[in-house]
């Protein structure tokens, strides 16, 4: 009950925000919420927004499927190699700096235009994070956790089943949870610049012919699909910090 | 050789080598000059940009901007950290927004942020905060939520007042986290305002990248990105070497 309160209390507080800066800034920068709920109701009833729609999930899938398994493959393996997460934590902290905004000529003149240039895009911002949060799990699983499995001579396998595995999955299911998140908009600045589709594509051409409506509600339909989404994750991940603290 | 210096040089070897093999595949044109020209190249072309002083203008507007974000992020983060962690109700009701804060490509609020603060710095300082508070308070809150339950009970145990609390146990505790977050939110200012420069502003190094890169100036483009990743990589690996120090001296390396 109380959470459901809380909900709407953000809720409502966002829409006063918005209501606010609509006041303040006028037709000119954002639509006002009824009218962007309104168009929303529109776009969701044209065949186009769909395909639109759909050119960005397929990306993102891809993207995500690419991140996810690499990621968390290459955290492992520089995990368990102290000298090499070592040696590449470091370097992979400074990629994650970069802003990688500014790589994108370089990713059009390797990839060219369209889906690979956009999965690519999305690739980019997510992975490391999965790598950093993988590699940074293995690292600090407690030794005692190693030192007992030892005791109990547990064999390699054993050991990564039935004690790596349930110490490490937590803090991968976060890095999966941000690395989603940053596939995302990886994805979404890709269809900016280097796309005819998607809903990045949406957003910019909105801001480039000043359709103000469309920017607004197409904003507004990512950062509820990217809300809801984290949300769903948000769950599974609290119950896997949850049962691994038992 | 000690194990660290190993590490260093490994590290050092792997960079080198890397920006080596570009080198050669530039240079034997498996890499086309138009898609890319060879990193020594954009070294040269970058100590040009230095010597003649073109480059001190943009790269002083941005680093300003990304100073004033950085502090303000790190202050704001902090602070709202500090205060979402006192109230659980809060919390639960912020944490998903929290959580999904960097789905959202900020940027596409630009001209709402000019209609809001003018067309000044402001509107790039607005979103490189909007990029790194959340990350400074999220940092801020797992410092907190890590803080040893032992910890808190021997402030019990020896009355301190809420204020020794905090300085005593809470504050060095976290610090680590607080200045995992201090990291963050350099890089968050970074790709913000960079990445705000590059797509919609009139002045900086990311506008300056996208200008070139308009005009096929290849070589100042490249140079000029050569610049970022040379900034964004020194200032990281400081804080890299700082974290690493602070961490021994708690003896948790």
């Amino acid at each position: 009950m109380t959470r459901l309160i809380d909900t709407i209390a953000i809720i409502a507080a966002i829409l006063a925000i918005w209501l606010g800066l609509y006041a303040y800034a006028g037709d000119v920068a954002i639509t006002s919420p009824w009218r962007t709920f309104a168009f929303a109701a529109e776009l969701f009833c044209r065949r186009s927004f769909w395909d639109n729609v759909g050119a960005t999930i397929a990306a993102f899938a891809m993207a995500l499927l690419i991140s996810a398994v690499a990621g968390v493959a290459f955290g492992l393996a520089l995990g368990m190699r102290r000298f090499a997460g070592e040696v590449a934590e470091p370097v992979l902290g400074a990629l994650y700096t970069i802003p990688k905004v500014t790589l994108y000529p370089v990713m059009l003149l390797i990839f060219g235009l369209g889906l690979s240039a956009k999965v690519a895009f999305g690739v980019i911002h997510g992975i490391i994070p999965v790598i950093l949060f993988t590699l940074a799990a293995v690292k600090n699983v407690q030794p005692v956790l190693l030192r007992t499995a030892r005791v109990l001579r547990l064999g390699p396998t054993e050991t990564a089943l039935s004690v790596l595995a349930p110490a490490v999955a937590p803090e991968i299911i976060t890095g999966l949870r941000v690395g989603f998140a940053l596939t995302l908009l990886g994805v979404l600045i890709g269809e900016m610049f280097a796309s005819q589709r998607g809903l990045g594509y949406l957003i910019i051409n909105g801001i480039e012919v000043h359709d103000v409506r469309m920017t607004t509600t197409v904003t507004l339909i990512v950062i509820v699909f990217a809300v809801a989404a984290n949300g769903l994750m948000l769950a599974l991940d609290r119950r896997a910090h949850r049962t691994s603290q038992m | 050789m000690t194990r660290s210096r190993r590490i260093v040089w490994t590290r050092i070897a792997l960079v080198a080598g890397a920006v080596g093999g570009i080198e050669l595949m530039c240079r034997l044109e498996v890499i086309k000059p138009l898609t890319m020209i060879a990193p020594s190249q954009m070294a040269l072309e970058l100590g040009r940009m230095i010597a003649t002083g073109e480059i001190i203008a943009p790269a002083a507007y941005t680093f300003m901007e990304v100073g004033a974000a950085f502090v303000v992020s790190i202050v704001a983060g902090g602070a709202l950290g500090a205060l979402v962690h006192a109230l659980p109700r809060l919390r639960r009701a912020v944490d998903p927004l929290l959580a999904s804060w960097y789905a959202v490509p900020f940027f596409v609020f630009y001209p709402l942020l000019i209609a809001l603060f003018g067309l000044n710095a402001l509107p790039l300082i607005a979103i490189g905060v909007i990029f790194a508070a959340p990350a400074m308070m999220l940092s801020t809150l797992a410092g907190l939520d890590l803080v040893p339950r032992v910890l808190r009970k021997v402030a019990r145990a020896h009355r301190l007042s809420r204020l020794q609390e905090a300085r005593l146990i809470t504050f060095p505790s976290a610090a680590p986290y607080l200045f995992t977050g201090l990291k963050l939110a350099f890089a968050y200012s970074l790709i913000g305002i960079i990445a705000g420069e590059f797509i919609l502003s009139s002045g900086g190094l990311g506008y300056g990248i996208s200008y070139a890169y308009e005009s096929f100036e290849n070589r100042t483009m490249y140079a000029l990105m050569l610049f970022v990743l040379l900034i964004a990589t020194g200032v990281n690996g400081l804080l890299h070497t700082w974290d690493g120090r602070l961490a021994r001296r708690r003896g948790i390396t």
